[in-house]
């Protein structure tokens, strides 16, 4: 019997390396530690939005509309940055979190209250957050001169050596590590997941903690969706476009079972930098980019794959039906 | 949900065959009211806009559903027995990019369509290894080869398009019947029909329904519930192989972001139609009734001059809708009973 | 977190915990019935009765998850109602559920403290405090594992351990342990009895159901008997034998309420020989006489189940022949199974044997849509006339048959699965449990049928924990221990004593203790 988590975010990491290896033996500036971090910036976004994704899949739900979310939050921000250049921005970056919150919180009402199923709640939040963006921009750009400097500039500020956009994933890793580890929500997602018929016997509320899995994935894209925006500098309604396939592909990728309650922090960050290396490595390798969505869906294929594997179960499986003693 | 148990046990032990009679049944059904939907919007509509009432207008705008709603029929079946397919438009992609590469090779308009079509079964046959012999969830395996099928077409097309289909080959997406009627009309109610059929009137179909509402108890049943669901993905990849072949025809050429987001329509049009996304009931004219309310909200709409992103508001909330709208009517019952 | 109270109370003076009157119905079941249930402090009171009689419904009661309809709980003489496992818990009540209820993605520590984890002073889980206390719990009940190890990495016995632990870890003043025994080897029954001796010297009162009476005599200090959902009698446990507990148990009679029918036994039908699976069962070798009916009795657990799926189909067994009439037959799928004329009506009503979400002439055709059916197209006449037929021979009780088979009761839907069946025309059917948590109007219907089958020519397999039916309804009865078979007994060797003790494994007559 082996313990199967470690074990799979090994093997990833491993996989990780050996690309980083491959690639490094033709072509050795890519393993340049300045050019890892510029991968690492790049590869934020989808690490941060994985995080959200990751809580909602170990829940048994899934999370459609981070990419809309966050293209909405984004839009929204934008707009009040060119009516109101003044606002500081800690102000904005909590207005973002707030937004997102609050989108990921009408996601989680829907599941928790009216038990619709999650892949039909944000399939529609999807497209109607796509819609409002419509709406409330009229179709039209924010462009780079309409936004104040300091709005643009806060993602790309350098703290001892690292855009402000990657400490904002560092951080969210971190608070994820203990939040899952060490808090009592953080040990409830897995219960809920894993065994939600236990949760209720050990007093957890299941629909509860969906609700809160989706504000957190919410608030996280609400987030996301500010750093963006700033760091392209620009908004529009079809930014991120798609990306919520590439957040569940992190996801997957790196071990987190659809089925609920199997994953963890590292899977996740793993998953997304994986993708992360895959997409700048092309480029540099001289493989068209038009390569990047094939690979990352037989990566999807093999890691779901490889993982149903790792978990099947061993032996004495048709007695558990022994549980229903009345 | 508990009114009608074995209340009376009649002194004759004789048990009817039905409850209410058919009527009673289709007028209390989800297509009913959708139906009721479909004709408030057709009527709201004709007011709304002078150029509703056209019938070129209207037969230009059943191609806003006929080619979803082909693959919507085959997803029904696939969705009622529980499993999903996140890849139909990534299949039209890779379907007609193969045409298109075909037709660099000098294939005629046979030849592009069976290459369609067989690479549509194929992608099914990819789908339903994944999920029935290696039992993985379909809906991980789909969302990986919706990126891997379009990867593909990616990879042969990069920025580039397949252009010069033959004009004998537009017919399939610009052809006409009769009059107003297109041949994506005729073969939307083809497959309309040939799916009503498969559904509710075949053995496969019950199948289908028993699998859906219960996988254990349909094996326990001695039902092979693999093959069926093989099968299943086999259609919907079919369908989409087909719907590949009117859509190419359609725009008369291919490139890689063909029909992007389709799969999320065509779900749409399944849930509408009344088919539970967790599987186990909904029916064909319910979809048929589905794709109608979706085309003729989008082409009222457009009329207005609505943008497309602002209609898929509506199409969201309708979705939605249709679901917690029951769901708060039963909550709001329970809570007036003492 | 592991403080513990001091064991103040004499026994014997007024109950800790008391339910009296306690009602629960369920929609068409009537789970409980005014039943009564005293726990005292330092004491072990053994709640007995047959699958069905409430026990667990009890539990669920006492744990917070179900709320009774009727009837009062006391602690300590006050009247107290839970609204939630919340409620129970706080109250000091807590179970040692079956392994289901821990959680395979968390460490055991984690499994142990999930609720009420110790805190740091920041509000975050202090995890270092939580695996030490975790760790004493564990060496105070021997647990051979570190608090860190995975839970899935453990075995059914440690998993056990890792939920008496979790019981202990909050500050429980009564402990329910609902079948605690069933997965342990004897060594670790023996630890479990130390660990409970523990438990009562601390004062805690303790509930301990089990089927064993071998370990009800050893450890238990009263006893209660529920019986279909009433109950039956109370005492302690030095004033009864076992012979009299079984009694009150079983209840009634046994041959007055059965069908005595003169079925003649014809010829083999159906010989397994050398069936073998790698975790279930091993060296099984019967046959099976047309017109028979031959019971299978034995704990739960034992291995009976998994052995008819497998000769249904729904597993392979590694080894081992099956022959039908004397002609090898390879069995891979039910499909399989049932074009051979062996069908299976499964324990599991709601999940395996009926679809409840179609109608009831649905059920009752979907094996047989070939018969009923013109080239893979539905014939809906011939389907009602079928369903017709089967739900008369069933005496069925329904509204009409059009019905979603989830309107009907538990023995209806029983009706309907083995009408689904009977319509297939087989020659052997295997009831799996066939009146677990029916009416006893409708048992009476099931024993009728199934003697009439088996009258009819059919080899009936009914696997039954219920004494009474096997020895009411059985030609002969195989009696399986530890997925083998332990005896084989002939109709004029069957008692209940004889059943017991053979499917517990007690050698010695009565003196289990």
């Amino acid at each position: 019997m082996t313990r199967f988590i470690p074990v799979r975010e090994t093997i990833l990491a491993g996989a990780i390396l050996v690309l980083l290896l491959l690639i490094a033996s033709r072509f050795a500036g890519f393993v340049a530690p300045s050019n890892l971090a510029n991968v690492f910036n790049d590869t934020a976004p989808l690490i941060i939005l994985a995080l959200g994704q990751m809580v909602v899949i170990l829940t048994r739900c899934i999370d459609l509309s981070v990419a809309a979310n966050l293209a909405l939050t984004g839009m929204a921000v934008a707009m009040i940055n060119v009516t109101m250049p003044g606002l500081p921005i800690p102000v904005i970056i909590a207005i973002a979190i707030l937004l997102g919150a609050i989108m990921g919180a009408i996601n989680g009402v829907l599941v928790w209250k009216l038990a619709i199923p999650p892949i039909v709640v944000t399939l529609g939040t999807m497209t109607i957050f796509r819609g409002i963006i419509f709406l409330i921009s009229d179709g039209k750009w924010v462009n780079s001169h309409e936004m104040s400097p300091a709005f643009t500039a806060f993602p790309r500020m350098e703290l001892l050596g690292l855009p402000v956009l990657s400490w904002t994933a560092i951080i969210t890793i971190a608070l994820f590590g203990i939040m899952m580890a060490r808090t009592q929500f953080g040990r409830s997602i897995f219960a809920v997941g894993g065994n939600p018929h236990a949760a209720v016997y050990t007093g957890i509320n299941v629909g509860k903690t969906q609700f809160w899995a989706f504000v957190v994935s919410g608030a996280l894209a609400g987030l996301t969706g500010y750093l963006w925006v700033s760091r392209f500098a620009v908004a529009y309604v079809d930014i991120a476009g798609g990306f919520e396939l590439e957040v569940v592909a992190a996801c997957v990728i790196g071990g987190i079972s659809i089925a609920g309650g199997v994953g963890s922090v590292g899977g996740a960050v793993l998953g997304a930098i994986f993708l992360g290396v895959v997409k700048n490595a092309l480029p540099v390798v001289n493989i068209s980019p038009f390569w990047q969505l094939a690979i990352s869906g037989s990566a999807i294929l093999i890691a779901v794959a490889f993982n149903a594997r790792a978990g099947r179960t061993k032996g004495r499986i048709i007695l558990k039906s022994a549980e229903a003693t009345q | 949900m508990t009114d009608a148990t074995q209340t009376r046990p009649a002194p004759d032990r004789h048990v009817p065959d039905r409850l209410n009679s058919r009527a009673a049944r289709i007028f209390k059904s989800w297509e009913a009211l959708l139906l009721a939907v479909a004709i408030a919007i057709f009527v709201i509509n004709s007011f709304a806009s002078p150029y509703f009432l056209s019938a070129w207008n209207l037969s230009d705008a059943t191609f806003n559903f006929t080619e979803k709603a082909m693959i919507a029929f085959a997803m029904a079946l696939l969705i009622i027995s529980g499993e999903i397919d996140l890849s139909v438009a990534s299949i039209i992609a890779l379907a007609s990019t193969a045409m298109g590469l075909a037709l660099q090779y000098g294939a005629g308009t046979p030849e592009l369509v069976i290459i369609g079509l067989t690479v549509g079964l194929l992608c099914g046959a990819f789908n339903g290894f994944f999920v029935t012999v290696l039992g993985l969830p379909s809906i991980v395996v789909t969302i990986g080869t919706m990126s891997l099928f379009r990867g593909i077409s990616f990879i042969i097309l990069g920025d580039d398009a397949f252009r010069g289909y033959p004009a004998s080959f537009s017919w399939f997406g610009q052809g006409y019947i009769y009059w107003v009627f297109t041949v994506e009309m005729l073969l939307f109610v083809i497959i309309a029909v040939i799916y009503g059929i498969l559904l509710h009137k075949t053995n496969f179909g019950r199948a289908v329904y028993a699998i859906g509402n219960n996988p254990t108890g349909a094996l326990f049943s001695g039902i092979r519930v693999a093959r069926v669901k093989f099968i299943l993905f086999l259609l919907t990849g079919l369908m989409s192989g087909i719907a590949a072949v009117c859509l190419t025809s359609r725009l008369g050429s291919t490139r890689p972001s063909i029909a992007t987001g389709m799969e999320l329509e065509v779900v749409t049009m399944v849930v509408l139609g009344g088919v539970n996304i967790l599987g186990g009931s909904g029916t064909i004219p319910g979809v048929v009734i589905a794709a109608f309310v979706m085309g003729l909200v989008t082409f009222g709409l457009g009329l207005l001059n609505v943008p497309g992103i602002v209609m898929s508001i509506f199409i969201g909330l309708l979705l939605i809708g249709v679901i917690a709208l029951p769901r708060l009517w039963a909550m709001a019952a329970e809570r007036r009973k003492p | 977190m592991s403080t513990r109270p001091a064991p103040a109370i004499s026994p014997d003076v007024s109950p800790m915990v008391s339910m009296d009157m306690i009602t629960k119905t369920f929609p068409g079941v009537k789970a409980l019935d005014q039943v009564k249930l005293d726990l005292y402090a330092g004491q072990v009171t053994a709640l007995v009765g047959e699958n069905g009689a409430g026990k667990s419904t009890t539990v669920k009661i006492l744990t917070g998850i179900y709320q009774p309809n009727g009837g009062t709980i006391r602690i300590d003489g006050d009247p107290i109602a839970f609204a939630s496992p919340n409620d129970a818990a706080k109250a000091g009540i807590t179970a040692i559920h079956q392994e289901t209820v821990l959680f395979d993605e968390l460490s055991v520590a984690e499994n142990i403290f999930i609720g009420h984890a110790p805190r740091t002073r920041f509000g975050l889980i202090d995890t270092a405090q939580m695996h030490r206390n975790a760790a004493k719990l564990l060496a105070d009940i021997g647990a051979p594992f570190s608090s860190h190890t995975q839970l899935r990495d453990l075995g059914i016995a440690n998993k056990h351990l890792v939920a008496i632990a979790r019981a202990l870890s909050v500050d429980a003043r009564v402990v329910i342990m609902d079948e605690p025994t069933a997965a342990l080897s004897h060594k670790e029954i023996e630890e479990l009895y130390e660990l409970v001796e523990t438990l009562k010297s601390q004062g805690k009162a303790i509930l301990f159901i089990s089927h064993k009476f071998d370990e009800i005599f050893r450890i238990a200090d009263r006893y209660t008997v529920f019986r279909d959902g009433a109950f039956v009698g109370d005492g302690k446990i030095d004033d009864i034998s076992e012979g009299d507990l079984v009694t009150m148990m079983v209840g009634r009679s046994v041959d007055q309420i059965f069908p005595q029918s003169d079925h003649a036994i014809g010829d083999e039908v159906l010989k397994v020989v050398g069936y073998e699976h790698p975790t279930e069962f091993a060296d099984i070798n019967f046959t099976l006489n047309k017109g028979e009916i031959l019971g299978f009795y034995g704990l739960v657990g034992a291995g009976r189940s998994e052995l008819m799926q497998a000769l249904f189909g729904i597993t392979k067994p590694s080894k081992g022949v099956c022959r039908v009439n004397g002609d090898i037959k390879v069995i891979r799928s039910p499909a399989d199974a049932v074009s051979n004329g062996i069908v299976y009506v499964p324990e599991d009503r709601g999940k395996q044997g009926a679809i409840i979400g179609l109608p009831i002439f649905q059920n009752i055709t979907l094996p047989s849509l070939g018969k009923t059916s013109k080239s893979g197209f539905l014939k809906l006449a011939e389907e009602f006339k079928l369903a017709r037929e089967y739900s008369q021979r069933l005496d069925l009780r329904a509204a009409a048959l059009d019905q979603d088979v989830g309107n009907l009761s538990g023995g209806n839907q029983q009706k309907v699965v083995i009408a689904k069946w009977l319509a297939t025309q087989p020659q052997v059917i295997i009831l799996d449990e066939p009146t677990k948590g029916i009416d006893i109007g409708s048992k009476a219907a099931v024993h009728e049928f199934m003697s009439e089958l088996a009258a009819q020519g059919l080899s009936v397999i009914m696997v039954s924990s219920e004494i009474p039916e096997i020895i009411g309804m059985s030609d002969r009865v195989i009696v399986m221990r530890d997925g083998r078979i332990a005896a084989e007994l002939s109709k004029d060797e069957l008692t209940p004593e004889t059943l017991v003790r053979h499917a517990a494994g007690i050698t010695t007559d009565g003196a289990a203790a």
